[in-house]
């Protein structure tokens, strides 16, 4: 069971969030203007890395705010927690 | 003579509290403060169990967690628990404990011909034998089982009460044994919060079995100061009677308490047991070690003991477990146990030590009290069946691997007191993620690097001194509560123990083979009857990883998880592959560290209070009214309301035909609610919805339909327009907090430029479905401030009024396609208007009806219901809805209904079906097929989604979901049921009744 | 109708049974009918907060999970743009009303909850262990004191928690969504059984 550290109420057990999936997945801006092929992938593909990997989170028994984990998914350990449009480690963050 | 073994002074029991037990049905006697093992060799019983393959007599090896042969099935009724270690059973008066194995005795056990069948059943022997004919195996697996006898699971319903907390702390200290209580105290004086949690009923772990002294007193003198301190604390909480039992992510632990086992049943005092959930700031584990059997011949007959759980009933529970003993060795910590043995009373035989030199100061004083000691020699057979009457002994060549006699010497005795060397409990910082490392010096896995906040200290961590023990762990604590932000605070300094010098021991993983294969079995693994041979044999068979040999001879399976034989089964299969220990490596360790009821983890979360039920403001009415109720998510909803005698067909019947010839009223309470508000909201439902919502006027409906970004449909339902910047959104019942969560994440992620607040409303509104050609006489009695007629107030339009002198929202929706109102008032007033509604409606005979008649009507009507008329795989089209898409603009999910999976035109489509017999209602789920008696796999074309009897049209109708299906109107397809019948159906159009749509809009 | 509308708390079949006696260690009450409004806003325009504090006679709390109080009236933290305004029984709509003009032609939202919540008081020397059993929060004095305030998890339903210590012991307030409140009470009377007097 994770304690994961929300942003805005700190650290708390994970039953109290949703999990999102991979975290900066971009909508396309012109879907008509999108290939299958890549609505496909933004629809799908993940990267599924075996360790460090920037998810999404919800606080929905919280403040219901979704933010940014990178997370190992080896170890599980919690490298660092980003609201949205934050930057994370390594540069990852969302879109502008 | 009663307890013939107890000693006539000594130990920690209470001599004032004698407590009648019974084992088998025989009644004996104990004192308070035994366990069950120490009352049963209290009255010298040696035989507790039969064991699991061979049926061999067994009988009790420890003194506590790592018990392998002692599981004893407690009491009886709902209470009983199977598969108890006697080592760690608390006496109560009144306990009756029997053997769970042997049949149909215990002494006289005809499944012990297994015995003599050994050579037949060699390890892997049931992965061999019971593998053909494969339909056979359910009849072979219910014959084993029987025979192997796991105990007996309890079939009434559970008595007693269970019950689980969560608590957060700086420091977890996992053991209460010296380094344990060490580190509790150093963290403790730091006002840090601390929990300490032990296995048994006292703290001071192995210091209570022993007579080792610290500060020249009895080290459970400064135990007891040390307990006393520490309760003085008020931040420190000790747990008694707690194993700390699993080791998860992030610092999280599972103890679990037994709080009340140690009680007769029916003493009502607190929960039975307890499971605690810690999120700890800093670990300390000081869990110990665990002493090694050493393997050789016949070494599981009753009477052979861990040496240091013979001190311990020597020393605690003043029980001797023999007249004449031997002591068997490879290590110095064996020749306490001797001198123990010797200052009790016991005769020692001897002590045999496989090392050829042994000079060290224990073996010194135990010579010097006249003890023979052969060092140089090993035990190699033990003689007697049911208890030990004898030992042989044979003279090791140089190097251990094989012997420098030829034949064995006999020695007499009736208790062989054996250690081969100590494993630290490793088990929680394995959970942790730790992966344990291979001392040479100590041949032991000890903690290798930490993954946690943790440590492992004293004798867990391989230290076996006292002092260093004390040292470390109030280094330990100390260090704890200061990465807690606690500094140290003075307090009474760790006391000093005699250090004794140990010489180094010899690793002896197993005894050779005094007669090859024709020897007697040497054990490994008491309770899975694994012995040398089997795990030699599987390395011969092939195997190469301990996981494989592991799952292979059942080595460490069972409730024990090779406490006693991992570290010795691993060694003999790393010297049979002649690789060494750490490249063979070791199992992971999982938790349960000892098994843990059902009951501790599920705590009070039974029956009623499995899961949340949400009730709306009007159930107690439903429920006064005898309503059937169905859950829908979490919700209780009224699934119909019988009168005397009906059936649900006969209530349904009835409350359909008054929802369509004169009035019926539904608690549509459950719907989820949304307050969306902002300059922008109408932007954003026409980015979540399908369709537009820009031009809906004030005052007006419109029914939506959501999909997720796979085109697929997520959930619909009716969305009001109250101000220019002002929408009440209505969802599923089930789906509603999931579309809140989808909402809410659009808007904080992808579109935080939108203006728009969302407010989840769902429990401030009651909602009161009043349906049917009456309902406007209904709602015009109760309500004088808006005029229901039609042009004033029509088909999908809202207003608000005062409904029997309470402000609300009517709206003017129809999920039936009769004419109807759906009255929101706030919830606190919901049972005063549903009731009020209902007197309004007494005159026109108003009838209350449940979600089974409400799925009739929408079915009649073809209304779809997300999630039973779809499954996540259904676009709008399929059903039918091609309507609803909007084509100048763009929303979720529309970019993905042009991808050619989606725009294939065999997918499969809602449509009617009619059976061509009227009165046969198709079950749910039903598969259709063109041809039932095509070649198989049949090609199946769909399935049946609703399906019921419709009252108004007299005949069943069902939705189903058909390959081709609107292009197929007309044909008849079949439903092969589970039962054999094929019934045929016809498919139509979904629309039974009213196709035109006139009765909602009168 | 000529009677005035019978209103009914969530609690109306069971919080009127004393499930847990005054001689017990904990005790569970509801506190039924407080007017709440959910508001939601944007703390960086100063036009939203000067009216909402010119209307609330003091700032809304900013610090997450901390609640302020102005007089009779109790605001929560709820999120980052939300808050939970409580007052006494029956000056919710008021004070609705004079919000919404107040804040006329800012971009906000304001909703009566009053109906849709209730709140359970659960007070005595065993409050924070009977909490403990159904809810993973860490309630020492230490992390969650008076005037914090946290949403959370509480026997499987969402709750906002706030303490209140008073001067005969601790006291939890916990605001829950009317469905829940029944199941939640129940939760809450089994668990409070171990604290009877036998």
């Amino acid at each position: 069971m994770l304690q994961i550290d929300c942003p805005w109420c700190g650290p708390r057990d994970e039953t109290e969030f949703s999990y999102g999936g991979e975290a900066h997945i971009v909508r396309p801006s012109d879907p008509d203007a999108t290939s299958d092929e890549a609505w496909a992938d933004y629809l799908f593909m993940r990267t599924n890395p075996r360790g460090r990997h920037a998810e999404q989170w919800c606080h929905a028994h919280g403040c219901r705010r979704w933010f940014n984990v990178v997370r190992d998914t080896v170890s599980y350990r919690i490298e660092a927690v980003y609201r949205i449009g934050g930057q994370g480690p390594g540069g990852s963050h969302d879109p502008a | 003579m009663t307890q013939p073994r107890r000693l006539p002074q000594g130990g920690r029991i209470d001599r004032s509290r004698e407590l009648a037990f019974s084992f088998n049905g025989r009644p004996l006697q104990g004192y308070a403060g035994d366990t069950l093992a120490a009352a049963l060799l209290a009255n010298d019983v040696r035989l507790v169990a039969r064991s699991f393959k061979y049926h061999r007599p067994r009988g009790i090896v420890g003194a506590g967690a790592e018990e392998p042969n002692a599981l004893l099935q407690l009491g009886g009724g709902g209470h009983t628990l199977p598969h108890q270690r006697a080592t760690q059973v608390e006496l109560y008066a009144g306990l009756e404990a029997v053997s769970v194995n042997g049949w149909p005795s215990l002494e006289f056990d005809l499944m012990a011909i297994n015995s003599r069948l050994a050579g037949l059943l060699p390890a892997g022997f049931y992965y061999k034998t019971f593998m053909w004919p494969q339909r056979f195996w359910g009849r072979y697996e219910h014959q084993i089982r029987r025979a192997a006898g796991l105990g007996r699971a309890p079939m009434e319903a559970d008595p007693d009460r269970y019950d689980k907390t969560h608590v957060h702390c700086d420091v977890l200290i996992a053991g209460g044994g010296p380094a344990g209580l060490a580190a509790a105290l150093a963290a403790g004086r730091s006002g840090a919060r601390v929990i300490l949690a032990d296995e048994q009923a006292e703290f001071g772990g192995g210091l209570l079995g022993s007579r080792e002294q610290l500060d020249g007193r009895p080290a459970t003198d400064w135990v007891k100061a040390a307990v006393a301190e520490l309760r003085g604390l008020p931040e420190v909480r000790m747990l008694p009677r707690s194993t700390v039992f699993g080791y998860y992510d992030h610092n999280l632990l599972t103890i679990a308490e037994r709080v009340t086992d140690h009680l007769p049943p029916g003493i009502s005092a607190g929960p039975r047991q307890r499971l605690w959930r810690v999120r700890a700031g800093r670990v300390v584990i000081a869990a110990g070690a665990i002493e090694r059997p050493l393997v050789f011949g016949n070494n599981d007959r009753p009477g052979v003991m861990q040496a240091s759980a013979v001190s311990t009933y020597l020393n605690r529970y003043a029980v001797a477990p023999g007249r004449a003993a031997a002591v068997f060795t490879n290590n110095d910590s064996a020749y306490r146990s001797a001198l123990d043995l010797l200052d009790a009373g016991v005769e020692v035989a001897a002590v045999v030590d496989v090392r050829l030199r042994v000079d060290g100061e224990l073996p010194a004083r135990v010579r010097a009290a006249g003890i023979a000691v052969h060092s140089g020699y090993a035990l190699v057979d033990v003689q007697g069946g049911k208890r030990v009457e004898g030992a042989r002994l044979m003279a090791l060549d140089s190097d251990g691997r094989g012997f420098s006699s030829a034949y064995p010497v006999g020695l007499r005795c009736d208790l062989i007191a054996m250690s081969g060397g100590w494993s630290p409990a490793v088990h929680l910082h394995s959970q942790s993620g730790g992966k344990p490392r291979f001392d040479e010096t100590l041949a032991a896995f000890v903690p290798g690097t930490s993954c946690q906040a943790e440590v492992s200290v004293g004798a867990a961590r391989g230290c076996f001194d006292l002092s260093g023990c004390l040292q470390e762990g109030f280094e330990a604590g100390a260090a704890a509560a200061r990465a807690q932000g606690f500094e140290a605070r003075p307090g009474a300094p760790m006391p000093a123990a005699v250090i004794i010098a140990q010489a180094p021991m010899m690793p002896m993983w197993r005894v050779p083979s005094w007669r090859g294969v024709k020897g007697p079995k040497q054990f490994v693994d008491f309770q899975n009857d694994t012995s040398a041979a089997d795990i030699a044999l599987a390395a011969r068979e092939g195997y190469r990883s301990v996981e494989h040999v592991k799952r292979y001879t059942a080595l460490g399976f069972g409730t024990d998880q090779g406490k006693l034989g991992n570290i010795n089964g691993m060694a003999i299969l790393a010297e049979t592959l002649g690789q060494d220990i750490p490249s063979t490596g070791t199992t992971t360790f999982r938790p349960p560290y000892t098994p843990v009821s059902i009951g501790t983890l599920v705590g009070r979360t039974v029956g009623d209070l499995f899961d949340p039920l949400r009730k709306t403001a009007i159930h107690e009415w439903h429920v006064e009214h005898g309503a059937e109720f169905e859950n829908v998510g979490q919700w209780k909803r009224p699934w119909y309301y019988p009168r005397q005698g009906e059936s649900l067909d006969q209530a349904v019947y009835r409350e359909c035909l008054a929802a369509r010839r004169t009035v019926g009223v539904m608690d549509a309470s459950t719907l989820g609610k949304i307050d969306v508000r902002g300059p922008d909201a109408a932007e954003f439902l026409n980015r979540v919805y399908t369709n537009g919502w820009t031009k809906l006027g004030v005052g007006r409906c419109r029914y939506g339909l959501m999909l997720g970004e796979d085109g697929m449909v997520m959930d619909d339902g009716v969305t009001a327009r109250l101000a220019d910047d002002h929408y009440y959104m209505t969802t599923t019942t089930g789906g509603a907090a999931h579309v809140m969560g989808w909402l809410e994440r659009w808007l904080q992620t992808e579109w935080p430029d939108l203006k728009v607040y969302l407010t989840s409303v769902t429990d401030q509104w009651a909602t009161v479905a009043v349906v049917g050609p009456q309902s406007r006489g209904v709602l015009a009695a109760l309500c004088q401030d808006i005029d229901f007629a039609a042009e004033a107030f029509p088909f999908m339009a809202f207003r608000e009024g005062t409904v029997a002198g309470v402000a609300a929202r009517v709206f003017r929706i129809s999920f039936s396609g009769e004419l109807s109102y759906e009255i929101n008032v706030p919830a606190d007033y919901g049972r005063h208007v549903w009731e009020a509604v209902m007197a309004a409606g007494a005159a026109f005979d108003i009838t209350p009806y449940g979600t089974e008649s409400m799925h009739v009507l929408r079915a009649e009507k073809g209304f779809i219901i997300v999630g039973q008329d779809t499954d996540g795989s259904v676009t709008p089209d399929d059903l039918g809805m091609s309507w609803i898409l909007a084509k100048n603009k763009d929303y979720l999910g529309r970019r993905s209904l042009l991808r050619p999976d989606s725009v294939r035109t065999d997918r499969k489509q809602m449509v009617g079906l009619k059976t061509l017999q009227p009165g046969f209602v198709l079950p749910e789920g039903a598969q259709l097929v063109d041809d039932p008696d095509a070649a198989k796999p049949v090609p199946m074309l769909g399935h049946v989604t609703s399906s019921y009897h419709s009252p108004c049209l007299g005949r069943s109708i069902a939705l189903a979901l058909i390959r081709n299906g609107r292009q197929r109107h007309g044909d008849v397809v079949y439903a092969p049921l589970s039962d054999g019948r094929i019934v045929r159906a016809e498919i139509c159009d979904p629309v039974f009744y009213d196709p035109e749509g006139a009765r909602q809009n009168v | 109708m000529s009677e005035s509308p019978r209103r009914e708390s969530p609690l109306a079949g069971v919080g009127s049974q004393p499930v847990v006696g005054d001689a017990a260690t904990v005790r569970l009450a509801e506190r039924p009918f407080r007017g709440q409004l959910n508001l939601r806003g944007d703390v960086a325009s100063p036009t939203f907060v000067d009216a909402v504090t010119g209307v609330l006679g003091g700032p809304l709390p900013v610090q997450p999970n901390t609640v302020a109080d102005h007089g009779e009236v109790r605001i929560f933290w709820l999120g980052p743009d939300e808050w939970l305004i409580i007052t006494p029984e029956g000056a919710g709509s008021d004070l609705k009303t004079v919000l919404q003009k107040a804040l006329e032609g800012i971009h906000f939202a304001l909703s009566d909850v009053s109906s849709g919540q209730t709140t359970l008081v659960v007070s005595g020397p065993d409050a924070g262990s009977l909490l403990s059993k159904s809810c993973t929060l860490d309630l020492h004095p230490r992390a969650f004191a008076p005037g914090q305030c946290a949403q959370t998890l509480l026997a499987g339903s969402t709750v906002l928690l706030s303490r209140l210590d008073r001067a005969h012991g601790p006291e939890f307030e916990l605001v829950v969504r009317r469905s829940f409140a029944d199941y939640l009470w129940r939760c809450l009377a089994d668990g409070a059984e171990e604290y009877q007097p036998a």
